[in-house]
């Protein structure tokens, strides 16, 4: 019973602040309801049993993700009262295609129904003996470790990308060389100069 | 595990060359390993070419399901890296001459070539997805190599967000088939496909996989980046994108229809006949208007794939194979295409302009005449082998009882060769000068011969390759 009314409350707040993520009129406002949205659906994750995923929505989601946007937020400093401004123009226009989408999605989903065999297809059985912590990392490293090494690749070739795409090397800017700081000497820096009475150098 | 390992040899040495590579460059400075470094790169992809031709085969999924090696996937993953190569030879005098010669970019397509690698062999929904993002993800940033060019960062954002898009689609499409048949991998799902009645989600789920397909495959509702980010491009980057990532989505895509929805072909038999419709008749019809020659092989490209297309709309091995052979004879045209559009130079900078072709044939009469031989091969202009290999498909897809579908394509193949007569004609009769530079470096013309030969003696026997492709869609089709 208990469960249930966490089930509730956890939807509550999460409808309630993806409502005013959308409504919210400062962005920084947005943000912060994201992440109190991102917080009740890690409780459903809780809730049933996944907690793994909760953790990683938190670490991953409420950690990097929203804290990322917070920070382009007010970096960035956009003017979403302009980005509004064409809102009464395009909201029927909207609505009219979320509508669409919802029937859609109504339409596929209703007369879903999960076969019997697509339990026994499942590659991993679900051992409820083990949290699911120590499950994942039992095959995500073995049976997975193809999958694991590409995502590796794909990171790797995020950096190299930004990499290129940014770095500059600026011929100008002068840089500190410690090594030949160290190896001069007083021969190669200091010149002594006879100077003339009444002449310049 | 060492007998997974010995599965993915070539992959894995590509892979351990590629960060070898990287990192040994970040040390060496001297100019002349620097100016080398493409052709260092290219020998690196022909040694794998020969490990992926020493690799054993193998009828079963191997590493846990998720990977697979046969005479298909070999078949493939060999004119890949071939063709790669030889594009990276291409592309070093642009490099060198644009100040972009930088060792990133070999790298760069180096991990494309991979992620193709990955996407061919895959034997699992997510493997596929992430060989997919390996490789668009190199090309989305070679796309925008010229970043001080506003045209080339642009080809690079928009195919960056558009691709972002598909993989979208993609994702959805393979929860929906994960959700209604409990598994990613292509054997499971094909065997729950076959002995269950019609699924609303699974089928739902294979739009959304196809349409995502056709998003990276440019084929028509989702062509529209194609001739922007083709123009925007630098060139050797164009060159690419218009045969290498063809050939691997081809291959994932017959794959994908073969090994995972193989049982439901009447469901997404009209999926393709309307992509492939509709690609053809845009690929006509859009590059009528074009002088950018870039943007006219772009447009060509969206036909092309039409017509390949119409191969797997016939759902048939002979289809099957005509659509290997047809993939396989596009790339070596393309080839050719992109040799000869490398060196279009005036005053040394490369122009895009067709009319600056006019007269061209005055200065250089052995380019111009290969060149015009490809374009009538690509216009499918009999006996060339871009008229057989059109043949192969419009043959298989009358057998399955497609008429219209063939009517089509003879229609669209009136049009289409418009516009690449046109080009013959700038080049030999045209009344102004265009003034091209006459220079072409010997390894380019050898490219843009041989390949204008190779279609001339694929005519006689399709390059000997008609045997392999067989083996190839057998393999396929089990």
């Amino acid at each position: 019973m208990i469960p249930l009314y966490f089930f509730y409350f956890f939807s509550f707040i999460a409808i309630l602040s993806s409502f005013f993520v959308i409504f919210a009129n400062n962005p920084v406002h947005s943000v912060l309801w994201l992440i109190l949205t991102f917080f009740s659906v890690a409780g459903f994750f809780i809730l049933v049993g996944a907690e793994f995923l909760a953790l990683l929505l938190m670490i991953v989601y409420v950690g990097a993700l929203a804290v990322l946007f917070l920070f382009v937020v007010m970096m960035l400093n956009i003017s979403f009262a302009g980005l509004r401004s064409g809102l009464a123009q395009f909201l029927p226009f909207g609505i009219l295609i979320g509508i669409v989408i919802f029937a859609e999605l109504i339409l596929a989903f209703v007369p879903w129904e999960f076969k019997e065999q697509a339990i026994n297809n499942r590659s991993v059985a679900i051992d409820t003996a083990e949290d699911n912590t120590v499950a994942l990392g039992k095959i995500v490293y073995t049976d997975y470790f193809l999958l694991f090494q590409c995502a590796g690749i794909i990171l790797l070739i995020a950096m190299i990308g930004s990499i290129v795409l940014t770095l500059r090397s600026r011929p100008d800017v002068k840089r500190q060389s410690i090594t030949s700081q160290i190896y001069r000497d007083p021969n190669t820096s200091i010149e002594v100069k006879d100077v003339k009475p009444g002449e310049g150098i | 595990m060492s007998e997974n390992f010995k599965f993915i040899t070539p992959e894995l040495f590509l892979v351990v060359f590629n960060l070898c590579f990287l990192v040994a460059m970040l040390f060496v400075k001297s100019q002349a390993i620097l100016s080398n470094s493409n052709k260092i790169s290219a020998v690196a992809l022909l040694t794998t070419a020969l490990l992926v031709y020493s690799n054993p085969v193998d009828s079963d999924p191997i590493i846990n399901g998720f990977y697979t090696s046969n005479e298909f996937t070999a078949f493939f993953k060999i004119l890949i890296l071939l063709l790669s190569s030889v594009i990276l030879y291409l592309s070093d005098a642009y490099l060198k001459k644009n100040n972009l010669l930088k060792y990133e970019y070999p790298v760069l397509i180096n991990f494309s070539v991979f992620g193709m690698m990955i996407v061919i062999s895959s034997n699992d929904l997510m493997t596929l997805y992430l060989g997919i993002e390996i490789q668009s993800l190199s090309l989305y940033i070679i796309a925008a190599y010229r970043r001080d060019n506003l045209k080339s960062t642009e080809a690079g954002l928009k195919y960056f967000i558009l691709g972002a898009l598909s993989s979208g689609l993609l994702l959805y499409g393979i929860s929906l088939v994960y959700g209604s048949t409990g598994s990613t991998q292509f054997h499971i799902i094909y065997n729950s496909i076959m002995y269950t009645e019609r699924m609303l989600g699974l089928q739902i789920g294979m739009v959304f996989l196809l349409s995502a397909i056709a998003f990276k495959f440019a084929a028509f509702p989702f062509h529209m980046w194609t001739p922007d980010v083709y123009d925007g491009s630098p060139t050797p980057v164009t060159a690419f994108m218009a045969i290498v990532p063809k050939l691997a989505v081809g291959a994932m895509l017959a794959k994908v229809l073969f090994d995972v929805f193989g049982g439901i072909s009447d469901k997404w038999q009209m999926v393709l006949v309307f992509l492939s419709g509709g690609s053809m008749i845009i690929g006509a019809l859009g590059a009528i208007a074009q002088t950018n020659i870039k943007r006219l092989v772009g447009y060509s490209s969206i036909g092309h794939v039409g017509f390949a297309l119409m191969g797997l709309a016939a759902v048939s091995p002979e289809g099957l194979s005509g659509f290997i052979i047809y993939l396989f004879l596009y790339s070596i045209m393309m080839l050719g295409i992109f040799a000869f559009i490398l060196n279009m130079e005036k005053e040394g900078v490369l122009v895009a302009d067709i009319y600056l072709l006019a007269q061209y044939s005055e200065n250089r009469p052995g380019a111009s005449f290969a060149f015009s031989l490809l374009l009538f091969s690509l216009a499918g202009i009999p006996p060339l082998a871009g008229f057989i290999c059109k043949l192969y498909v419009m043959m298989a897809i009358i057998n399955s009882g497609l008429m219209y579908l063939a009517l089509v394509g003879a229609i669209v193949s009136v049009i289409g060769a418009f516009y690449y007569l046109r080009i013959v004609y700038i080049i030999y009769f045209s009344e102004s000068r265009g003034n091209l530079d006459a220079k072409i470096p010997a390894g380019h013309l050898l490219i843009l011969f041989l390949s204008s030969a190779a279609i001339v003696i694929g005519t006689y026997n399709l390059l000997g390759v008609e045997p392999l492709t067989r083996l190839a869609a057998e393999s396929l089709l089990y």
